[in-house]
């Protein structure tokens, strides 16, 4: 048994970087959004790395990553993570800022999901993050799994396991630093990773070669994206505002610091 | 008018838990802001007594979906529940907790109903007449108060940010909903949860303990001391019962082959690509790091910091105060003085 992986993935401004809410013409934006270094969005760059290893793992096995954004920034993303691990690329030239709807962008995926020529549904692992780094709704890939029909979904990922009959045995993460554990009878189903196990693979430039030459292609084919915030009012969007008066104690024995942190501990 | 729906599980022992009674009070508030009535459905294996428990908290009926099938946590049979309970209450708004299991299947039953959610919504209040919720972007470096138009409109609250409702037992008559049939693929296995004596994240706690990558690192002898490192922090956690976090670096040293404390995972780490914690009190220790990393304690309320760095970033403006000391030397008298 192989599986058709399809990666549902985005760009998100690198975590380093300062951002600005500014108003839009559709909305909340980010000031200099299309300037702002971007990255693979954290997570589903997570879920792109144990697709690979999935599938390195299952012989026959095939790889797509699937990306709403605008097509100019994620070029420059995939220039990085083409050298990561072998793909194909499926684009829909949109918005993939926080300000979107999950829905909207759910939509979008789907159809360029139905569109790869040589998917086999039967054998369909939908991966993405669990939650996204700029909406972060933790809401898209179940509307994605809905909109296909694919009702075995989990969220949370941290560990996948195929046993030989197609079976695989999932778990996810719960609260209280627990895991559920899952066996669920086969694909087609639905798989929202947190961050695995697995460790950024390093680069490597003949992968990368490989991959370009299908991606290039992609950007250039990419349709548009109907993706946007209809009927959301945002009132007000704001940084985290509110800085502490930090006292610094310094030079003062370790015993009075023991003291005076015991005595915030119980007061 | 629009019709409320409050939407919930029982946990294992059959009793509502904190975050739910938390969406119950947002809940509540919601109807009372807007005039409307609300209902309570309930989705588990068998949810009287959590009905029981809540039974005179105002609401104009029960709706029920139990059953063996819906005893454990799994999409497709909690997705069905869901769909079912909001249907038979009619609703036009729902408010759930951000429950592990209510957030993986309300965004689907959402999509189900035709309508649209919003998660981890840590504001809920009545503007001109209409819901306005709060909730964050971008990984908590940015908040927004959003209205919608759209219904049926599924809102998901994070923990700690209401006051939980409570004290109002009674006896609730349940309705029952009607199921759809549905054959899960899926067979729930269990729940692989750390033995209480080595359970370190305590979502309920009072205190929050980040160790950072510092405590790994080499120190003034020129040598690092892991061990000891380790027994200073489950040293702590063992005398406050302080739940334990971590910064990215320190957990993800271990994928680099270094000397780490084996005690610490994933589930540990905090802040934008990690859990945003939200304890009443966070001492953060041997943690450095610029604005986008310190997410991690963005929400407690509380803060105070050990390094040895006096411009550490985890602490100028973030914490209230900053120790300037060796997290060894501070942490080794905090337990002594802490007792057993
Ligand atoms: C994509 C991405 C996602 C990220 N997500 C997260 C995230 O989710 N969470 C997160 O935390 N960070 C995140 N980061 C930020 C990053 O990993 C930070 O570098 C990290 O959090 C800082 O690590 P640290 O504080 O453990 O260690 P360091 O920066 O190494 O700081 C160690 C500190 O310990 C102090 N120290 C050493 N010994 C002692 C001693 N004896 N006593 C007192 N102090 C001592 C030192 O002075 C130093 O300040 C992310 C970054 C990226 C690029």
């Amino acid at each position: 048994m192989s599986y058709h992986i399809v990666v549902c993935g985005s760009i998100v401004p690198d975590p380093l970087q300062t951002l600005e809410p500014v108003a839009g013409p559709g909305g909340p934006a980010l000031k200099n959004e299309m300037m702002l270094p971007a990255v693979l969005d954290p997570w589903a760059a997570h879920a792109l790395f144990e697709a690979a290893n999935l599938a390195k793992n299952v012989p026959g096995s095939k790889v797509w990553l699937v990306s709403v954004g605008p097509k100019a920034k994620l070029q420059q993303v995939m220039m990085h993570v083409a050298q990561k691990v072998p793909f194909e690329l499926v684009v829909m030239d949109g918005p993939a800022g926080g300000f979107v709807e999950a829905a909207d962008t759910a939509a979008a995926l789907a159809k360029a999901v139905e569109g790869i020529t040589g998917l086999d549904k039967g054998k369909l692992l939908l991966f993405g993050g669990w939650s996204s780094a700029s909406r972060g709704t933790g809401a898209t890939l179940q509307i994605l799994g809905e909109l296909l029909g694919v009702t075995e979904q989990f969220q949370g990922v941290d560990e996948l396991r195929p046993a030989d009959d197609g079976s695989f045995e999932v778990k996810e993460r719960i609260e209280g630093g627990g895991y559920l554990r899952s066996r669920c009878a086969g694909a087609p189903a639905v798989l929202g990773w947190a961050t695995g196990n697995l460790p950024e693979p390093p680069n490597n430039p003949q992968v990368g070669m490989q991959n370009m030459r299908l991606i290039m292609p992609a950007l250039q084919k990419a349709q548009p994206a109907a993706v946007g915030a209809a009927g959301v009012a945002y009132k007000a969007v704001e940084l985290p505002g509110t800085r502490r008066q930090t006292r610094i104690v310094k030079d003062t024995p370790v015993d009075d610091i023991a003291r005076e942190i015991v005595e915030w501990i119980k007061g | 008018m629009e019709t409320i729906l409050y939407l919930a599980h029982p946990e294992d022992n059959g009793a509502l838990g904190r975050t739910a009674l938390e969406a119950l009070a947002a809940a509540k508030a919601l109807a009372a802001g807007l005039g409307a009535p609300f209902s309570v459905g309930l989705l588990g294996g068998s949810v009287q007594a959590a009905a029981d428990s809540i039974a005179a908290c105002g609401a104009a009926a029960f709706f029920a979906a139990q059953g063996e099938a819906l005893a454990a946590s799994r999409y497709s049979t909690d997705a069905a529940a869901c769909e079912a309970l909001c249907r038979a209450a009619g609703a036009t708004l729902v408010v759930a907790p951000a429950t592990a299991r209510l957030a993986r299947c309300l965004p689907g039953v959402a999509q189900r109903l035709g309508g649209r959610v919003d998660s981890n919504c840590t504001g809920l209040t009545v503007e001109n007449g209409a819901p306005l919720v709060s909730r964050w972007y971008y990984r908590q470096r940015m908040v927004a108060a959003q209205i919608r138009e759209h219904r049926p409109w599924i809102i998901t609250v994070a923990p700690c940010c209401f006051l939980a409702e409570d004290g109002q037992g009674g006896s609730a008559s349940l309705q029952a909903v009607d199921l759809p049939a549905v054959t899960p693929r899926t067979e729930v296995l269990g729940i692989d949860a750390p033995a209480a004596d080595e359970q370190t994240i305590r979502p309920e706690a009072e205190m929050l303990l980040v160790a950072g990558a510092g405590w790994t690192k080499k120190q003034a002898d020129g040598q690092s001391h892991p061990d000891k490192a380790a027994e200073h922090i489950l040293g702590f956690l063992d005398r406050t019962k302080a739940s334990l976090g971590s910064s990215k670096s320190l957990v993800d040293l271990s994928g680099e082959g270094q000397s780490v404390l084996p005690f610490l995972t994933h589930l540990h780490q905090v802040g934008q690509t990690g859990a945003t914690p939200r304890h009443k009190k966070g001492l953060a220790t041997c943690c450095h790091g610029e604005e986008p990393h310190v997410v991690g304690w963005r929400f407690i309320t509380e803060r105070r910091a050990v390094n040895l760095d006096a411009g550490c970033g985890w602490a100028q403006g973030k914490a209230d105060v900053l120790y300037v000391a060796d997290a060894f030397a501070v942490m080794a008298k905090v337990n002594e003085l802490l007792g057993k």
